[in-house]
């Protein structure tokens, strides 16, 4: 089972934690404080350029049957998109530039460019799946609902599905997004799921309405006797954009190292608690300033989790005090290449496509789902948490990872050397 | 739903002001430009093309007194010009990467001819934005605009007889309403009604307007105005009524100053019976005290009110007395709850920071700075 005793899963003392929460709550309050017309300027040329690349991707297209202009307007029209729904949309429904008291750019008030309602992704994401983050069953966000990406979830004959259900949602995520949050909502209100004139299944057909029409019809028409080409141009973008949202998020929840969590350990959940959940249960995505613009800066998941209301342009300043405090307190902070936390997060799809009977591991520790138990196994040599009182430096979940790691290499090759031995004895 | 309707629709909320043709064309486009507005890629281009909020440019400004100024604004598209004399407009200044957010009465007369507006601003020693537009805003400078409105106007035709009380800048809204009925008069011929205007400021060049004051006193024959300078002379006694304006009974008051001088004023009429005949302009210049102490929240749709301490975050201050208030994490991380902040000032439990007027803010980790409404 997930993890459901944060304390003892981290290595660190009650005080320790105590320590850490100070640290992370002074983080945002130095960033607070220090939000002024840098940031500001920041965030009002992304919309200046978003805006420029939409429309120079617009009329690129009026002369789409050129094969050099398609490629021209999707590709600017894909960045636009990208764009507008990483960096833009994301962040300002966070509510990350509120602090600028600019109406047009504001949590309340922004609607993105994608088919489900801003109304219905705020419920679902800044809510449910922020507020619960990784904790199995409260966070609807981990598999989506469709996928099986922990083996805390039961195993179901669909789920061998789940190499081809992964195609498809990443082709269609915007459509996926908006499902998964047009339930929530209609949870959230009480309305039964089948009722279809439902408010919010009214406000999802208006608003995916407005979305098709204008990419699929409006558009294609205004090209006139391009309109074929116009077409698959929008239809790429969107596709493209959809391809690169959803990467960005598995990447930033389902690699190895991003823990999962139990609604035990919600109950009593202290705020130095809270901030090492979401720590522990997203991963980085290590790259250079373009890779971190076009993520919407989500290759800081892990100091997005921490902090999902502070602008976005702090995250890299932010990550850097984030990693000095795990150095610190001897914690793991799991980055990695985008290639590399895309490998792993599809090795988790395809291995729990398949019954646990032919998986190895157990969901105490298994590379997508670990909990405090799979330290038992080797208790005397995991050292327990301590501070050393000359450096200060404290001694925590990294050491005992590296401790369980070393254990469990010795293990296997003991094994291995063992079945060698079997069989030699065998073979004479 | 008829065609015009429809292609209308998607910018519906947008600029009640403009010519519904604009808005015809500006609801086609919308379904091109969808989620946003035309106008949100026009304001790249020129940043008052844009009725999806009112904005407006400052043409000058115009020193009146010291330490006050008139800023003469034209507005852009979708502002109404048809406002009444006595209204206030919401201002707001990009300083340090931030809007704030400030209310003053308007000072310019209704029309439609000259496609600007005014407001003048006292600086307030601890007021921030205040000294910024009287101390150094430059022209040209694009501000945001939101609708004029209140109730303290002068009505058309106005009374025949009218009083006017003011003290400091209490007199800008009275500004307006001089400037109108002097343009009335020019335009239909008429008479100016019969208006005595008591006004008091410390001293002679503290006086906001007294050259246009002493204009209309030597042009008009029916208006009187009698200016109090207090250093000098000490406060306006409300028993010199008698003395300078003996028919203050029979007279329509439309009085703006200080709290003290309004409350004052409200017991007077009151004694006299006469409390229906007095208009009477609050601003509230309360400062926020930023220790959190608490106040009494009123909830402004569901009309519940609340007495609270600064500890209390206003979401729970709101449930206690059954206010429908929107929330979700409950710890300042999702923006589920929040809402407009109509009145007053809030203090952000986590940071510190304070929040004004016209500002949004996330009610559960928020709390009363005093008294403050809220529209929810
Ligand atoms: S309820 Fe989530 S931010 Fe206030």
């Amino acid at each position: 089972m997930a993890i459901t005793d944060i304390r003892a899963f981290s290595h660190l003392t009650e005080d320790d934690i105590v320590a850490l929460a100070n640290e992370f709550d002074a983080i945002r309050r130095d960033v607070e404080n220090s939000r002024g017309p840098r940031d500001a300027r920041y965030i009002h040329s992304v919309i200046r350029l978003q805006r420029v690349l939409e429309v120079a991707g617009r009329c690129a297209l009026f002369g789409s049957r050129r094969r050099s202009r398609w490629l021209i307007g999707t590709a600017a029209l894909s960045l636009a998109k990208i764009i507008e729904n990483m960096e833009l949309g994301h962040n300002v429904m966070h509510g990350q530039w509120d602090w600028m008291n600019d109406p047009e750019i504001h949590s309340t008030s922004w609607e993105w460019d994608q088919t489900g309602p801003s109304e219905h992704w705020k419920r679902a994401h800044n809510y449910a799946h922020h507020t619960y983050t990784n904790i199995v069953g409260m966070d609807e966000d981990v598999g989506f609902g469709i996928l099986r990406m922990t083996r805390d979830e039961k195993w179901r004959p669909i789920n061998l599905l789940q190499p081809f259900a992964n195609v498809v949602l990443a082709l269609t995520f915007e459509w996926g997004i908006a499902l998964h949050d047009l339930s929530a909502k209609k949870e959230a209100e009480g309305v039964p799921p089948a009722q279809w004139n439902s408010g919010p299944n009214r406000e999802f057909a208006v608003k995916a309405g407005r979305q098709v029409v204008k990419d699929l019809v409006f558009f294609p028409a205004l090209t006139g006797p391009a309109w074929r080409s116009t077409l698959s141009a929008n239809l790429t973008a969107n596709v493209i954009r959809n391809i690169w949202a959803y990467l960005v998020i598995f990447c930033g929840h389902f690699p190895d190292g991003a823990e999962k969590f139990t609604a035990e350990h919600y109950e009593n959940e202290t705020r130095g608690e809270w901030y090492l959940r979401q720590l522990l249960g997203s991963a980085n995505i290590s790259g250079g300033r373009a890779m971190d613009f076009l993520t919407g800066n989500l290759s800081y998941q892990i100091e997005h989790h921490l902090f999902p209301d502070l602008p976005s342009n702090r995250y890299p300043e932010i990550a850097a005090r984030v990693r000095a405090l795990c150095g610190k307190y001897d914690l793991p902070y799991t980055t990695g290449s985008l290639a590399r936390q895309y490998w792993l997060a599809l090795r988790t799809i395809h291995k729990l496509a398949v019954p646990d009977r032919f998986l190895k591991a157990t969901s105490d520790d298994a590379p997508e789902t670990s909990s405090e138990r799979k330290f038992d196994r080797w208790r005397p040599d995991v050292p327990a948490p301590a501070t050393e009182a000359s450096t200060g430096r404290h001694r925590g979940l990294l050491t005992a990872l590296r401790v369980h790691a070393e254990h469990a290499v010795a293990e296997r090759r003991r094994r291995r050397g063992e079945s060698r031995r079997r069989q030699r004895s065998a073979a004479v | 739903m008829g065609l015009k309707e429809w292609i209308e629709k998607p910018a519906a909320h947008v600029a009640p002001g403009e010519k519904s043709l604009s808005n015809v064309l500006r609801g086609a486009v919308a379904r091109l430009t969808t989620p946003l507005l035309p106008d949100d890629y026009l304001h790249l281009v020129n940043p008052l093309w844009s009725a999806r909020e009112l904005r407006g440019r400052i043409v000058s400004v115009r020193q009146e007194t010291p330490d006050s100024a008139t800023i003469v604004i034209r507005p852009g598209w979708g502002f109404d010009f048809g406002y009444a004399p006595g209204q206030y407009i919401g201002i707001g200044l990009h300083i340090e990467g931030r809007w704030h957010w400030r209310s003053y009465s308007l000072t310019s007369a209704p029309t439609r001819d000259d496609k600007v507006i005014s407001i003048a601003v006292k600086a307030m020693p601890e007021g921030f934005l205040s000294s910024h537009l009287v101390g150094g805003v430059p022209e040209g400078t694009v501000v945001r605009l939101a609708a004029p409105q209140g109730d303290f106007v002068l009505p058309d035709p106005p009374p025949a007889k009218i009083l006017f009380m003011t003290a400091g800048s209490g007199i800008t809204p009275i500004m307006s309403m001089l400037r109108t009925l002097d343009r009335r008069a020019v335009a239909r011929e008429i008479d100016l009604p019969d208006v005595v205007h008591i006004h008091s400021a410390p001293t002679a060049e503290n006086v906001m307007f007294r050259s246009e004051l002493e204009r209309f006193d030597a042009t008009h024959d029916r208006f009187r105005v009698h200016v109090r300078h207090t250093r000098e002379k000490g406060k306006f006694a409300l028993s010199e009524l008698d003395e300078v304006c003996p028919d203050w009974r029979e007279r329509q008051t439309w009085a703006c100053g200080p709290q003290q001088m309004l409350d004052d004023i409200t017991a007077y009429w009151t004694t006299e019976g006469i409390e229906d005949r007095v208009h009477l302009e609050r601003f509230a210049v309360s400062r926020a005290d930023t220790s959190g102490s608490g106040g009494t929240i009123t909830f402004a749709k569901s009309g519940k009110t609340v007495t609270v301490d600064g500890a209390t975050t206003i979401l729970e201050a709101g449930e206690s007395v059954g206010a429908l208030m929107p929330f979700g994490c409950r710890m300042g991380i999702c923006q589920t709850c929040v809402v407009p902040l109509e009145k007053g000032h809030i203090v952000d439990l986590r940071s510190g920071k304070e929040h004004a007027e016209g500002e949004r803010v996330q009610t559960c980790i928020s709390a009363a700075a005093g008294d403050c409404t809220l529209d929810v």
